[in-house]
């Protein structure tokens, strides 16, 4: 660590880790709500304990983000952060709404929280990923703005590294497309179509560059490449998603309402959205194939290679498989939609904060530059045990959307969407068992911090 | 390759954004104007507009989906009207899935649960209101079939 201020980054990346446990409990009820129908009927309804996982999910990787910029930024910019007393400040105020947002839904009926809130001064609840009340909405982009503006002046009054600007653009488009959630006007499909500037273009396209920035500065440091090319393969990175992942914003336009012309241009664009994460993995194998020292800490390094992959599975393959308009005919809104969401998010996003942590939080705790050998061997089992879980329960659920596919919207006689569901509990139940297991990979995950053992030293790496 | 692939080369590559941005919003423009004839903007009445509010406070995109985007927990909405009238052989979906919305839940053990929402009687009309608006809208021939 070069600068006292990046310490700001370990409440963030501790607040993230307690909310991904929480999520993932979560994702083990709404599991089990899937074969056991009545299972906490009606304290907790599916709908309550899906929304809990889903926000859980979006409020602890931008926790995750926003620690990884704290790190990252004064490193890059050779100077402190511009105001530490901000970043933490606006922790505690993120984190507050975070929880009063989570009591909120839990301990009041949905009806009631939106009339608490006031929603119908300005309706912006009930929608997917957007359910959160409308104020806990303003404070999220207050926060934004709060942090987008200490990052900005860090990097405006210090050196601008290419990896400096590429997160830079990709947290502003954060906070900008992040305006439009608070439009919802009353046709419904105008609605719909607004939500996907927010919804899709951060998967698919800002938050790839903040993803793409993490993962570039993490190979850097890990691997000792030259940064002049760690930045070209950064431009052409760039370069693909925006080309790439802004009109193929048009596969989630095929069937809601909006015109035919979609059908063309979402399915052109998203066929060539797979090659983004391709160079990426490409980029990362490269980088460590090329590595000119050796770092100590093996276990980032296992999770670096291993977001490339999985974000290009997760988003790549199972994503293009069903991002043509012909066949999204048939797939769209079933389980392989959900087998897709859960690769690309776990792949991408939980995996490249985790790398982050991994590499910066050896650091932050004080240590030379990676943990122990004891805690690295227990970190690169939690990293098999989450991965390998993860591949099957997309694997379940691919197999279980394409039964559910053919029985319900391809055989001459389709079957009832509910007799179809009672069709697949032998997925759903292995399911819950995968989770269980990923479970498990994410208590080992935790334990590995709390493991002692001689620190690894510093190396000649980070000459960058 | 590093000379004949400069860094200045690999930067100007983002340029190709732009054309990409100006198409997209191309395309908007096209969407946002051919919106109302598709969607029957006319029938959007105070009474539609109320369902919306009653369908969004009341989470049901939390179980369902709606035109295929939601929640794959529990059937489409989308075109529930075309389904129960197709069931139930009447010309007015309205009645059945307004008793089945009361009725709810079914208590009915291990199966999936829809909660009861104490809907009062012009909620409830609105509700319907909106979902009838909703199922004549022009969704390329969407879904395959009845069953959503
Ligand atoms: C907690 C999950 C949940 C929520 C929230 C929910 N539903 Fe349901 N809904 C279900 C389930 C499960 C079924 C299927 C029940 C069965 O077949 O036993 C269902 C069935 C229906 C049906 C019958 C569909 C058919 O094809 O037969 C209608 C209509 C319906 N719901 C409307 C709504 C409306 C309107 C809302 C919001 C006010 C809503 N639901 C909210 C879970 C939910
Ligand atoms: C990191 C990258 C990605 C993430 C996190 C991601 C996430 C998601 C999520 C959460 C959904 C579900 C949306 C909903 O609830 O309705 C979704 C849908 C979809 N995604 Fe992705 N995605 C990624 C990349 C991709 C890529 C690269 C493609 C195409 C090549 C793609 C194609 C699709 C399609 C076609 C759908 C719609 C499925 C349907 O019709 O129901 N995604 N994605
Ligand atoms: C490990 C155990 C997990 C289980 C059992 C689980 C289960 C579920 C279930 C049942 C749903 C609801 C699907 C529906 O709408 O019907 C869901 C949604 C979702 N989960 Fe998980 N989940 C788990 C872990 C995760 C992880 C690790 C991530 C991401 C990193 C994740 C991301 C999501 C997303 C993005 C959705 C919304 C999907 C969509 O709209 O298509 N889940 N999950
Ligand atoms: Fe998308």
């Amino acid at each position: 660590m070069l600068y006292s201020s990046q310490a700001v980054a370990k409440p963030y990346f501790i607040a993230a880790i307690a909310l991904f446990v929480g999520q993932i409990l979560f994702g083990l009820i709404i599991g089990l709500q899937y074969v056991v129908g009545d299972f906490l009927f009606p304290i907790l309804p599916f709908n309550v304990a899906r929304m809990v996982h889903t926000h859980l999910l979006i409020v602890w990787l931008l926790l995750g983000f926003m620690g990884a910029a704290y790190f990252i930024v004064p490193e890059e910019a050779d100077k402190e952060l511009h105001s530490p007393k901000l970043a933490i400040l606006l922790f505690w105020v993120f984190l507050i709404m975070v929880v009063l947002t989570l009591l909120g839904y839990l301990l009041v009926s949905y009806a009631t929280l939106a009339n608490l809130t006031g929603n119908r001064f300005w309706p912006t609840m009930g929608r997917e990923y957007l359910e959160q009340p409308t104020i806990s909405k303003l404070v999220l982009l207050i926060v934004a703005i709060g942090f987008v503006y200490n990052i900005g002046m860090t990097i405006f009054q210090g050196r601008k590294t290419v990896i400096n600007l590429v997160l830079l653009t990709g947290l502003i488009g954060l906070a900008v497309l992040f305006l439009f959630a608070f439009y919802n006007p009353d046709n419904v499909v105008l609605g719909k179509y607004y939500r996907w500037w927010t919804i899709h273009l951060w998967f698919e396209c800002v938050w790839l560059l903040i993803m793409a920035a993490l993962l570039a500065f993490v190979l850097m440091k890990i691997t000792g490449v030259a940064r002049e090319l760690i930045d070209k393969w950064l431009y052409v990175i760039t370069a693909a998603v925006l080309m790439t992942g802004i009109l193929g914003t048009g596969h989630h336009y095929y069937w809601i309402g909006t015109p035919e012309y979609w059908q063309w241009w979402g399915s052109i664009f998203s066929a060539i959205e797979p090659i983004p994460f391709f160079v990426l993995t490409v980029f990362a194998f490269t980088m460590v194939n090329i590595r000119c020292c050796e770092h100590p800490n093996k276990a980032a390094t296992l999770w670096a290679l291993g977001t490339a992959v999985v974000a290009f599975l997760g988003a790549g393959v199972l994503g293009f498989l069903q991002a043509l308009a012909p066949i999204n005919y048939y797939t769209h809104g079933t389980q392989i939609t959900s087998a897709h969401a859960h690769l690309a998010f776990f792949g991408a996003y939980a995996m490249v904060v985790l790398t982050m942590i991994s590499y910066a939080m050896p650091m932050l705790r004080g240590r030379a530059a990676a943990n122990s050998h004891r805690s690295q061997v227990l970190e690169k089992w939690s990293f098999w045990l989450m991965t390998v879980s993860m591949t099957f329960i997309a694997l379940l659920i691919t197999t279980a959307g394409t039964l559910q596919v053919y029985w319900q919207r391809f055989v001459a006689e389709p079957l009832p969407f509910m007799a179809v569901q009672e069709k697949l509990v032998v997925f759903y139940w292995m399911r819950e068992v995968a989770g269980l297991i990923f479970l498990i990979g994410l208590v080992v995950y935790v334990i590995s911090f709390f493991v002692g053992g001689e620190d690894k030293g510093e190396t000649s790496a980070g000459v960058n | 390759m590093n000379n004949i692939f400069t860094n200045a080369m690999a930067r100007n590559t983002i340029y190709g954004s732009v054309l990409v941005i100006l198409l997209f919003f191309v395309l908007t423009f096209g969407t946002v104007r051919t919106l109302p004839e598709r969607v029957h903007h006319e029938n959007i009445t105070p009474q539609v507009v109320l369902g919306k509010a009653v369908w969004e406070q009341n989470h049901c995109v939390g179980c369902h989906t709606l035109l295929g985007e939601g929640s794959y927990y529990a059937p489409e909405l989308g075109n529930v009207y075309q389904r129960i009238k197709h069931q139930t052989n009447e010309t007015h979906a309205g009645p059945f899935i307004k008793a089945w919305i009361e009725i709810m839940p079914t208590d009915a053990p291990m199966r999936r649960q829809m909660p009861n929402f104490n809907l009062s009687k012009t909620e409830l009309n609105a509700l319907l209101a909106f979902l009838k608006w909703f199922s004549e809208i022009n969704a390329a021939n969407w879904p395959p079939n009845i069953e959503g």
